[in-house]
């Protein structure tokens, strides 16, 4: 490259070398992101003899920039040279996968399992095999942890010598000291299995999976759970009762609530994976006893999966769950309405509609909750009118609830329930509702309020926004308290848009404008900001005649804020 | 190696700064057969100001580490001398390694609070690479910390050369890749995480658990349980708040995972009890599965009872078969399977029975002693006042005091046994039980996992002792 123009072309690449080492992480982090366009420029042979070994060493660095490097080395592979050199990457993704962090260990082998694919046959035994080995047989956890995630994608591309090494470490590792590593390959276990030929599964894999199932950490053996599902979807059915049944049966019945909670976590996939001979002989009784469980985590996790098993046997078990603890309830509340359909009309009036109604009325709000934002599933099948009788008490009970948190929720719910209900049921029975959250004495619950109004609006259109809702939120103009003066504000800035130009500009404006002389500042400044808010919405006209005087009467006001914002209104809508 | 007479334990190596100018082993090198320790002043000030003092010590598993922690915050990492052919005298001398500032002083604005900056605890964390990792707490809050080497440092820039000056832009022609040059050890400290905002009360303790991913904080009433790399979720696993604060009747004052079984940990109370929960029962540890209390002897019964049977501090043995507990004047071990009395008593300072109006008076009865085990279970340490910590060999039965002192033992020299004497006729070498100083107390010591080797904590210094080498 010639001297004289170099310094354009390289002066950036030189900063971003040179921020590789600066003290602040944000360069470095931004270097390091672009270290693809300093490869590109030191060329290919560079990156390989400097680049590569710098970063090797700089495994100190914070973790954000480690995982970014380690996210880059991925797709380095041209930048070295292609996949003839693409074994150049390793050393430092090797360093990677050492350090602490987790997240950068998983993304160092992340990136070294897509590097592998790039690697020759012969290169994957010279350069990547010893590199899983050398992890597998490290000195430290961390490098054997990040070793279990590397057996799966070399073994299938290696000769049939190096595949009996292979299952030897991961062997090794299964039986490992520390709980890290053991973890580690517990959870690899079922990907190392699809890999595998099957007789190996059946030799080596069952072993291991027995094993690991009844290790002496709860933390190994609810992992072994998870490998469950994928070495049972590998075997034929005829041995899933011999090799992988007894351990599942072990498990369902563990001394430890937290394996007990992974079958019941695991049970739509487990039942899938074993087919619907052994789940109904062996699996729906085991799913029972984990829905009657003693502790209350696995219960709640059994109710979660109550959706898509076989309901007959179910109903019984689910009416019991009514006289359990509040969690497993709220649990099988924000499941329970989703059994509707797969019921049918009949059977939903016959044996959940009971159910719905005594949760509707449980002490638990959270329970009410979860009925409620699940209506729409039992609409579909039956109706929302069966329900309604009940649902207005419970609604109404939550809508003045103590805890705002809940008053929140259920207004959340709000724009649905009166979609599912319609307008009638609506203006009868909750627009009262509604109206008395705008004045709330938590901010929140009017701020959530008047954003309920705008959705209803868009359901229920303008004309009925004009005939219900606006004169009762223009109403609160003249309210004594300022706050409930200021929601007024906060509705029009909501509702504007929804109630289009015409209402806005007859309707809405004047209130607006008559509250510019209001005595409290803050209102006056809600002013400006709510004209700035409508005025695109206004037509040119009214914007001139009517919002322009108004504005710079407000920016030339004696309170700072107001001028400020009448300020900010004035620069922003177009009045020139 | 058990520590079978501990009668003549040595005391065998200067202060650090006299340590080149004294002759290795002085005169008391004649007495064969006999073990000596090491004892080194690390911490060598002739004033110490309230920040100084030492509020915790704990080797790490493998004993090349010692870590102290002190009321001002600032955490002392201390690494093992190691073995030399030409100078295997000097091996066991530990030199500082690494020195931070873990906990600063903070104010909880909420509760008009001062939060202090005392470590009240460190835990080693297994060696999970090339780095070590230690968690360190105060009352508030638990920090994770990762201590790690750097021999190499990035030299050549682009934009700079050799002495700093900025090169001129035009002058760059090529790029220039930084290479790594040898550079002096250098030994950095970072927070790696911290664990805030879980306790209502002050934390007294924290456990790493055997799974290697979790551990607990306790305060006065709770238990949590935490995952080492999720910071802002714990769990609560024991509350022991009564609905009627005024109904407390009790608190936790100290809680440790066994070291084997992963889903066992046990917890002490203020009323001399202690807990064993399994967490494979329950996700809420509220009911126990095993309760350990002596039933109180009515004859001693007294006003001060309550006081002294409050557990300061409780250990599992390294095997996992024995819990320790320390209260007040005694040290006791229990046997896991045998829950109506402790398997053995050892009494600390019995002679402070009759003193313990004075005692309650100037607040030493409310002392937090803990207690240790050595490696192979058989000894058991703890401290008292006057700077004397004692030794108790489970086998034989024997127990001795010692004394942490620069005053009243020389440097590299054998330790002395010390007796306290009750009434009037005192011999020679014994202190009468008056003239102690309750000032000086020994409340925090360690012992190496596998040597001979104890650190212990006299308020601003810190003694290490060693079994005779040779």
């Amino acid at each position: 490259m010639a001297g004289a123009d170099g310094d354009d072309s390289l002066y950036p690449i030189a900063v971003l070398i040179d921020e590789l080492r600066n003290e602040d992480v944000q360069l470095r982090l931004n270097s390091i992101k672009k270290l693809s366009t300093i490869a590109l420029a030191l060329g290919v042979e560079r990156t390989r003899t400097e680049l590569l070994p710098f970063l090797t060493d700089t495994i100190y660095d914070e973790d954000e920039v480690l995982l970014a490097l380690a996210e880059q080395l991925g797709n380095f592979t041209m930048l070295v040279g292609g996949p003839e050199y693409v074994h150049c990457l390793l050393p430092p993704l090797e360093s990677l996968a050492t350090v602490e962090e987790t997240v950068v260990r998983d993304k160092a082998v992340e990136s070294l399992r897509k590097i592998s694919q790039e690697h020759s046959p012969v290169d994957l035994e010279v350069h990547f095999e010893p590199l899983v080995k050398r992890l597998a047989s490290g000195d430290w956890f961390t490098s054997r942890t990040s070793a279990c995630g590397l057996f799966s994608v070399c073994y299938p591309r290696v000769s049939s010598t190096v595949k009996a090494e292979i299952r030897q470490h991961f062997r090794t590792l299964c039986s490992d000291d520390t709980p890290m590593v053991r973890r580690a390959a517990a959870s690899k276990l079922g990907e190392f299995a699809k890999v595998l030929e099957l007789d190996y599964v059946k030799s080596d894999i069952i072993s291991l999976f027995t094993a690991l199932a009844s290790d002496e950490q709860d933390s190994v053996r609810l992992l072994a759970v998870e490998a469950c599902v994928s070495i049972a979807t590998l075997l034929p059915q005829e041995d899933l009762e011999t090799l992988v049944m007894p351990t599942l049966r072990q498990a369902a019945e563990d001394k430890s609530w937290r394996v007990r909670y992974m079958v019941a976590d695991k049970f739509s996939e487990l039942q899938k994976a074993v087919g619907p001979e052994i789940t109904k002989n062996d699996l729906v009784p085991a799913f029972q006893n984990l829905l009657k469980d003693c502790e209350a985590e696995v219960r709640a996790a059994a109710a979660n999966k109550v959706k898509g098993k076989r309901l007959n046997i179910m109903l019984p078990f689910i009416r019991l769950i009514q006289y359990t603890n509040q969690h497993v309830k709220s649990a099988l509340a924000s499941v329970i309405m989703g059994l509707s359909t797969i019921l049918g009309k009949d059977n939903t009036i016959e044996h959940l509609l009971p159910l719905f109604l005594a949760q509707l009325k449980d002490e638990c709000p959270e329970v009410r909750l979860n009925i409620i934002s699940n209506l729409d599933c039992v609409n579909e099948v039956i109706g929302i009118r069966q329900l309604s009788q009940s649902l207005l008490p419970a609604i109404v009970e939550l809508a003045e609830d103590a805890k705002w948190r809940v008053r929140l929720a259920i207004i959340e719910y709000m724009p649905l329930l009166a979609g599912q209900l319609g307008v009638e049921f609506f203006d009868e029975k909750l627009n009262t509702l509604c109206m008395a959250w705008l004045i709330d004495h938590v901010y929140a619950i009017r701020e959530a309020a008047t954003c309920n109004l705008m959705k209803l609006v868009e359901k229920f259109g303008a004309e009925w926004a004009q005939n219900t809702i606006v004169p009762k939120v223009l109403g609160m103009a003249n309210d004594p308290n300022y706050l409930h003066r200021m929601t007024t504000l906060f509705c029009i800035n909501a509702l504007s848009e929804a109630c289009g130009q015409e209402i806005t500009t007859k309707q809405m404006l004047p209130v607006v404008l008559k509250m510019s002389n209001d005595q409290v500042a803050n209102v006056r400044f809600n002013v400006a900001k709510s004209l700035q808010k409508i005025g695109p919405v206004l037509d040119n006209n009214a914007l001139q005649t009517e919002v322009k005087p108004v504005l710079e009467k407000l920016a030339s006001d004696q309170d700072m804020d107001v001028k400020y914002f009448a300020q900010e209104a004035i620069s922003v809508l177009p009045l020139a | 190696m058990a520590l079978r007479d501990t009668s003549s334990l040595h005391q065998l190596k200067s202060p650090k700064r006299d340590l080149d100018t004294q002759p290795p082993d002085s005169s008391m090198e004649e007495e064969s057969d006999t073990r000596k320790i090491n004892n080194s002043f690390l911490r060598d000030h002739n004033y110490a100001t309230e920040a100084d003092i030492i509020s915790t010590v704990e080797f790490n598993s493998s004993g090349e580490l010692l870590a102290t922690g002190d009321k001002g915050g600032r955490v002392v990492v201390f690494q093992r001398e190691q073995e030399s052919k030409s100078q295997s005298q000097r091996r066991g001398e530990y030199n500082v390694y690494s020195t931070f500032q873990s906990h600063e002083p903070e104010f909880d604005y909420l509760k008009s609070l001062e939060i202090e900056e005392k470590i009240n605890k460190i835990k080693w964390l297994p060696q999970q690479n090339a780095a070590y990792f230690l968690l360190s707490t105060n009352d508030k809050t638990v920090k994770l910390w990762k201590i790690s080497e750097r021999d190499k440092r990035p030299e050549g820039y682009n934009l700079k050369d050799e002495d700093g000056r900025i090169r001129d832009p035009s002058t760059i022609t090529s790029l220039r890749v930084p290479v790594l040059q040898p550079m002096d050890l250098m030994v950095e400290a970072t927070a790696r995480r911290v664990f805030s905002n879980a306790h209502t009360y002050h934390i007294n303790s924290i456990s790493v658990n055997s799974d290697h991913q979790t551990y607990i904080s306790t305060d006065d009433l709770q238990v949590n349980l935490w995952n080492l790399e999720i910071t802002n979720r714990s769990f609560n696993i024991v509350d022991i708040k009564p609905a009627n604060m005024e109904e407390l009747t009790e608190v936790i004052t100290s809680a440790e995972f066994h070291p084997q079984q992963c889903h066992t940990f046990a917890y002490s109370s203020s009323k001399g009890s202690i807990r064993l929960c399994d967490m494979r029962q329950a996700a809420l540890c509220d009911r126990h599965c095993k309760y350990f209390e002596e039933p109180e002897d009515p004859s001693t019964r007294s006003f001060f009872s309550e006081i002294i049977s409050s557990i300061s501090d409780v250990k599992f043995s390294h095997n996992g078969r024995y819990l320790m507990t320390r209260d007040y004047l005694t040290v006791k071990v229990w046997d896991l399977q045998m829950e109506n009395k402790p398997l053995e008593t050892y009494q600390v300072h019995d002679y402070l029975r009759g003193k313990l109006c004075s005692l309650y008076e100037n607040d030493c009865i409310f002392d937090k002693f803990e207690c240790v085990w050595n490696g192979s279970d058989s000894v058991i340490m703890t401290g008292s006042y006057n700077n004397f910590f004692r030794m108790f060999d489970r086998n034989t039965k024997r127990d001795v005091t010692l004394e942490a002192s620069r005053e009243n033992s020389k440097p590299r020299a054998i330790l002395k046994p010390r007796k306290v004497c009750i009434g009037g006729k005192r011999r020679k070498d014994e202190i009468s039980v008056d003239s102690l100083d309750f000032s000086k107390k020994i409340l925090h010591t360690t012992w190496h996992p596998h040597e001979n080797i104890i650190a212990v904590a006299a308020t601003n210094n810190l003694y290490i002792f060693q079994d005779k080498v040779n």
